[in-house]
């Protein structure tokens, strides 16, 4: 589906009012306990997760190598993230806010279903529609998207052998 | 005395002749010279220490423990990507190894239009000699990587002239890792030459530590407030550092350097601090080859060609510079445009995979201001770098320049970085598709891992931060030293640059305080 330029530009309009709603919900939330037990996670929690569980294997179609791959890629980002200044950690917490508002989602994203049910096909048209969006921002949060979900699967060891790359090597002493 | 400021348990005061702000290029030579002088020298830095034993070689470690915001630090509007070392020995940590020395043309722009007289080839020389004697410079003798070989034999083809790039590295086993973090030891950056020789004559190095900023009193920096970090290495923690000194060099980069005067509230009559910041705006071009090039192994760079800088006139279209990346994984896949199949394609012939890059030589036209630095609402640093259209031709250009010399080199497809773009089989066809490209932001992948200006040098005190030895103007002892002072970008990779120029200045800062 080719998205124009003008329904563009008036999900930009609703996206800046989805934005302050998002946050003012968001801030309002309490913290929800961290169900895992063997890894903690730092700035994702469940709602967030549902959202990377579904952008992953879209983003990584054709990469991921198992059905255990997509967590490790929730966990990868998650261990991303952390490792960034708190500036950048409070945009991701906007954009992550406004993925998980539930207007916000279906208007400016134009994913229907919840995350966690969500559609493969309409989450491809979303990152397609962000990735050549007309407004820079839309197209920066894909960006952000695509950095993250990448750096979390192509800095483990079980997307290597796939791309040919052997690892670190040997050192002579 | 090293102290990581993560492990404080009280606030702490230090006291010494010199206080220096970043452990970088800039920093680390000056503190090598300093206290060879006698003089007593503390050093800060944000980053931690880290050592050989710590590079693992691993993307995933490497890009949060070394870099500014995990190798991915945004300008404001998100349009360029800057690689930044964030760590004791700053970028010469992570950096690739090339020394190049400044170019005789940017020189020249300088004394033309910056009355920076004395920046002569000649007067320079020895100040070059000495530094590529201390860090072991020297073209690089082994054959260049296959990533690099496809650069020169694809110029050669065209009539395009390369030259062998001098690397400051002794006893290297040719890896390829450079930019994780040296694990044997053999790039000769600051972490293993000039600041543990500093440590060795007394020097104070402080870890962990932001310096937040300083304090003037009549006319003069009295102190510095730094902030220790936890053991994050990010967020604030509850203790102050606080340095006194007679002297303070300021070696925090292009972005850092600036931001600390701006949130000091320092004199700044023109508002020219942090303005005509550069960043040599970088294109790339990917390519696939028939045989492998495994663009992962071997020294990163060793082949580069002017030929599109060299005796190439400031007043037309912007030259570049043309240099190859090394490709891992992780830089490989989040620089790569698409997602999916696409991605997943490309990604899966990846040991075959080349680059190019080409480095816009930005900051000489009128139509190339560069950038502004500002402060975010918490005092951290941002760089508004809005890519004005004269820019962004020359990154077109360059994109055309990058897929012909592929292409002459035998590539089976070339892929410029750009969203609309996908694998050309011909050069006709790249060449026909490069020009129909919408340059916008972040459609185009652009790079930097060279942040320079700031802090302009200059003769013409409305135009410039500080003078020609570095010193910051309107307060007696503050000097900056690093690739803030440069007044355009340079055309080359700046650490030659920044250690010959510092070693130059801080020889006379020491004789003047030795004196008094």
């Amino acid at each position: 589906m080719q998205l124009t330029r003008g329904r563009f530009l008036r999900a930009g309009l609703l996206a800046a009012a989805a934005l302050a709603v998002a946050g003012w919900i968001y801030e309002s939330r309490p913290d929800e306990p961290l169900p895992d037990p063997r890894y903690r996670f730092g700035f994702l929690d469940d709602e967030d997760r549902a959202i990377v569980a579904a952008v992953a294997p879209v983003m990584l179609a054709g990469a991921l190598a198992g059905p255990g791959d997509v967590e490790l890629v929730v966990r990868g980002l998650d261990r991303a993230v952390c490792g960034l200044p708190l500036a950048v950690r409070s945009e991701l917490r906007y954009l992550f806010g406004l993925l998980r508002f539930a207007p916000a989602r279906m208007l400016v994203a134009g994913v229907w279903a919840p995350w966690s049910r969500a559609d493969r096909a309409q989450v491809e048209r979303f990152l397609s529609g962000w990735r050549n969006s007309g407004i820079a921002q839309l197209r920066s949060a894909y960006d952000a998207l695509h950095q993250l979900t990448f750096a979390a699967w192509y800095g483990g060891e079980r997307s290597w052998p796939a791309i040919g790359y052997p690892g670190p090597p040997r050192i002579r002493a | 005395m090293i102290q990581d400021a993560s492990r404080l348990t009280q606030d702490l005061t230090l006291e010494g002749d010199v206080a220096i702000v970043g452990t970088g290029a800039g920093g680390g030579m000056a503190a090598e010279v300093l206290s060879q002088a006698g003089l007593r020298v503390v050093l800060i830095e944000e980053g931690a220490l880290r050592s050989a034993r710590d590079f693992h070689m691993l993307e995933r470690e490497a890009y949060p423990d070394l870099y500014q915001e995990s190798a991915a630090r945004k300008t404001a509007d998100k349009g360029i990507t800057i690689l930044q070392g964030r760590t004791v020995g700053g970028s010469t940590t992570v950096n690739w190894a090339t020394s190049l020395r400044t170019p005789a043309q940017t020189l020249a722009y300088w004394r033309d239009r910056f009355g920076l007289r004395d920046y002569t080839e000649a007067q320079l020389a020895p100040w070059f000699e000495r530094v590529e004697s201390r860090l072991h410079i020297t073209p690089w003798s082994e054959p260049p990587n296959e990533n690099n070989a496809i650069l020169r034999r694809g110029a050669a083809a065209l009539g395009i002239q390369t030259s062998v790039i001098p690397r400051n590295v002794k006893g290297c086993q040719n890896l390829g890792y450079c930019g994780m973090g040296c694990p044997t030891n053999a790039k000769q950056s600051m972490l293993v030459t000039t600041i543990p020789q500093a440590l060795r004559r007394g020097a104070v190095l402080v870890s962990r530590a932001r310096a937040e900023r300083l304090i003037f009193r009549n006319g003069r920096a009295h102190e510095l407030i730094v902030r220790a970090l936890l053991p994050d290495g990010i967020t604030p923690g509850p203790h102050n550092v606080t340095v006194r000194a007679r002297h303070f060099v300021l070696s925090a980069g292009a972005i850092g350097t600036p931001a600390l005067l701006l949130r000091s509230g320092a004199a700044d009559p023109y508002r020219s601090i942090g303005r005509r910041t550069f960043l040599h705006p970088t294109a790339v071009s990917t390519a696939i080859f028939r045989d492998p090039v495994r663009a992962d192994s071997g020294a990163p760079q060793s082949v580069y060609s002017d030929h599109f800088v060299d005796g190439v006139p400031f007043n037309g279209p912007i030259g570049y510079k043309l240099e190859v990346p090394p490709m891992h994984p992780v830089l490989m896949a989040t620089a790569l445009v698409g997602f999916g199949a696409e991605h997943a394609a490309f990604m899966a012939r990846a040991s075959h995979a080349q680059a190019v890059i080409a480095l816009m030589r930005d900051g000489f036209h009128e139509q190339s201001a560069g950038g502004t630095v500002r402060l975010k609402s918490d005092g951290t640093p941002l760089l508004d770098y809005p890519i004005s259209s004269y820019v962004w031709e020359g990154l077109r250009r360059s994109l055309v320049t990058m897929a012909q010399i592929q292409f002459a080199a035998g590539a089976l497809s070339v892929l410029p970085l750009h969203e609309s773009a996908r694998p050309f089989t011909t050069f006709a066809e790249a060449r026909a598709a490069i020009a129909a490209l919408p340059m916008e932001i972040v459609r185009m992948r652009v790079m930097s891992a060279h942040v320079m200006g700031g802090c302009s040098m200059g003769e013409d005190e409305k135009t410039s931060v500080t003078d020609g030895r570095g010193g910051l103007r309107n307060v007696e002892n503050v000097s900056v030293f690093d690739g803030s002072v440069f007044p355009t970008s340079l055309a080359a990779n700046p650490q030659l640059s920044i250690y010959a120029m510092t070693a130059r200045n801080a020889v006379a800062l020491a004789s003047r305080l030795r004196a008094s």
